[in-house]
């Protein structure tokens, strides 16, 4: 039997097709190709966990819908709070303006301008109290995109919470706090490599202890991706970047159970749709066999790679806009049939405008299309036995171990980014594949073939709110006025001894934020000790 | 001719300036890159010990007309050009090229234009 399909294959007489991988697929897969897999009886819910971390998956509750949201001002925040409450909603994203996010005070010269235009503004706990006033912090959990100045924040939601008298030991919520990605897209690093790996390590061990419910990192391949890497280096480079927090932290003498399951994954989705599902389900296997084999967890829940997967804005085009929303859709569905746990959809027209109420809510529908039109939620990863899929996976699990070798071979993640070599990697890729799309080599709809003449659309920002701006200023001021100064300047002092003597600096930065150190003091302290990020340039 | 990219402001995003470094490399240019976040003093001051013939900003966060003011106030003595790309809405572009940018290419604009725009000025220089 094998043979005769060995042999009809072989007569299929076709041109050669490549996955953006680099992975040559075959007109046609069959039982061959999937005789040696060791997979084959594995069921959901079941160690490795390539069909899913659940045995039932979203047949018991569906993926979590999270969009994205940024307010300008922390009164702002704390209306949409109220609203969402009132609305049934548990969670919000919060995103922070770019000087919170590099560790600059508001009334900073580099600020200017910046204030309030990406997201909230917060110099210190006072902003922290007025977002979430009236907020039950046991009830809402608050994800934070930030990363360079990330222990402060994380710090400064756990002194507001003690604060107002929570339990620190039931508090939830997340931070995305993946500096090492930071260094390969997106640039919101502040300190050395070495030394913002420390502050991550930091509060893990700190959350470990004090905060276990609380989610203090959550790992990005999708930046990297967004950054020009391919599926397998996207899921290669997240996966070292893991295992350099987790190898920190066991360094402190935390148990890999005591934290891992706290870990969680971002991931970008655009390109090849079998590719994209094989990249997850082959990452999904390979997290959980590196997490059991090499650290020795015990608990299932450890090797669990909870991901948010949604669409990558790297996909979408500013021509013909409304094709977004097809690619979106099908972006949407790569997510569920991959088993992601939360989705999160770019809107169609925000490649070239402020999303409008109407692109938001078609990306709110497509999910909801899916989930109760499609019955996507019925069965648990109906692609599941598919040669094609399963040999993919098999592919994809041992081409992201090679690519993880490459970096070791460079000297581990944290040495490959210092010295620039992922992000030459990575933008020479990206260089390659704008050409290929503006060429036509790489086929893009709308872009590159199937055109047609249409209006430029114009690109359209929020206008800049200047008088935000000087308000959260003014009361910067008026809270460096009127703080106690003098216990506030110890406060720094032990900052600056503690990261002098390589402590855990989760505590006497909590203990700083709430005598109103600002985000830009206390950055400034670590500077002091520690130094800055010297960019290594390509060019 | 020679060439410094840079990026001024808080903005990280450096995709797409790092693309068009790449692009006027293998178009033959001699070619400098700041890094991140480098205030308009030091990118000016960069372009004279390199000795640059023409400076180029890439700007993703909209702060684009604050930057570029600052830049017309930086550039009253040094005669180069300078040009201007990123996320720039096109009600903008006319008031960039009155502060004295050269050229704006807002995103979506082809490589291989920005790279022709550069020669065109090889040109002139």
């Amino acid at each position: 039997m094998s043979e005769k399909v060995m042999t009809s294959k072989k007569k299929l007489n076709v041109k050669p097709v490549y996955l953006e991988s680099g992975i040559e697929v075959d007109p046609v897969y069959t039982s061959v190709d999937n005789q040696d897999s060791e997979h084959s009886n594995e069921m959901p819910g079941e160690y490795p966990f390539t069909r899913g971390i659940h045995p039932t998956m979203y047949r018991t509750r569906p993926f979590t819908i999270r969009q994205y949201a940024g307010f300008a001002s922390p009164e702002e925040t704390n209306e949409r709070f109220h609203f969402l409450i009132k609305n049934g909603q548990s969670g919000l994203n919060v995103a922070f303006d770019l000087p919170t996010q590099c560790g600059l005070d508001s009334d900073d010269s580099r600020a200017f301008g910046e204030v309030g235009r990406v997201g909230m503004s917060i110099d210190t706990l006072k902003d922290f109290e007025v977002a979430f006033k009236g907020i039950d912090l046991d009830k809402i959990t608050v994800s934070m995109t930030i990363n360079g100045s990330a222990i402060i924040l994380i710090a400064m939601y756990i002194a507001l919470a003690e604060k107002l008298g929570y339990n620190i030991n039931t508090l939830r919520g997340t931070a995305q706090n993946d500096i090492l990605k930071e260094f390969i897209g997106r640039g919101t690093w502040i300190f050395p490599v070495d030394k913002s790996v420390k502050l991550v390590v930091d509060t893990i061990e700190y959350c470990a202890k004090n905060v276990p419910k609380y989610s203090p990192v959550s790992v990005c391949g999708y930046h990297i991706r967004e950054s020009g890497a391919n599926p397998i280096q996207e899921m290669a480079y997240a996966f070292c970047i893991a295992k350099t927090y987790t190898d920190g932290a066991l360094s402190r003498g935390i148990n890999i159970d005591d934290f891992a399951s706290r870990l969680s994954f971002n991931f970008d989705i655009y390109g090849n749709l079998f590719e994209q599902i094989a990249k997850f389900r082959g990452g999904r296997r390979l997290w959980a066999k590196i997490i059991r084999e090499e650290y020795h967890a015990k608990n299932d829940k450890s090797s669990w790679m909870r991901m948010i997967a949604g669409g990558g804005g790297g996909g979408l085009t500013k021509e013909q806009p409304e094709n977004n929303i097809i690619r979106s859709a099908y972006y949407a569905l790569i997510s569920a049939l991959s088993g992601t746990q939360t989705m999160a959809l770019c809107s169609y027209d925000e490649a070239y405008t402020i999303p409008t109420e109407k692109a938001a809510e078609i990306s709110l529908r497509t999910m909801q299309i899916m989930i109760h039109e499609m019955g996507i939620c019925d069965t648990v990863d109906p692609l599941g036995g598919s040669y094609y899929v399963e040999s993919l996976t098999d592919r994809f699990e041992k081409e992201i171990k090679n690519e993880m070798k490459k970096v070791d071979e460079w000297g581990g993640m944290e040495q490959a980014v210092a010295t620039g070599k992922i992000q030459e990697s990575v933008s020479k890729q990206a260089y390659k594949r704008e050409i290929g799309i503006q060429e036509g080599q790489v086929p893009k709809v709308g872009v590159n073939m199937f055109t047609r003449k249409e209006e430029q659309k114009p690109v359209d920002f929020h206008p800049y709110n200047e008088e935000a701006a000087s308000k959260q200023i003014d009361k910067l001021k008026q809270i460096k006025d009127d703080r106690n100064n003098d216990v506030l300047k110890e406060s720094l002092l032990a900052i600056k001894m503690d990261a002098e003597s390589d402590k855990n600096l989760m505590p006497s930065i909590i203990c700083a934020v709430k005598e109103y150190a600002t985000v830009g003091e206390i950055t400034q302290v670590l500077k002091e000790v520690y130094g800055e990020f010297e960019e290594p340039i390509m060019f | 001719m020679k060439i410094l990219l840079s990026k001024p402001g808080l903005d990280g995003h450096d995709v797409g300036v790092k693309v068009l470094a790449h692009a006027l490399i293998d178009a033959g240019y001699q070619l400098k890159y700041t890094g991140l976040r480098k205030s308009i003093e030091d990118i000016v001051a960069m372009a004279k010990q390199y000795e640059v013939d023409v400076i180029g900003l890439s700007i993703l966060s909209g702060t684009h007309l604050i930057l570029c003011e600052k830049m017309a106030d930086e550039m009253k003595d040094f005669d180069i050009p300078w040009v201007v790309g990123g996320n720039i809405p096109a009600q903008d572009i006319e008031q960039l090229l009155s502060l004295g940018a050269t050229a704006a290419f807002p995103t979506g604009t082809k490589v291989r234009e920005v790279v022709k725009y550069f020669g065109e000025l090889n040109v002139k220089a």
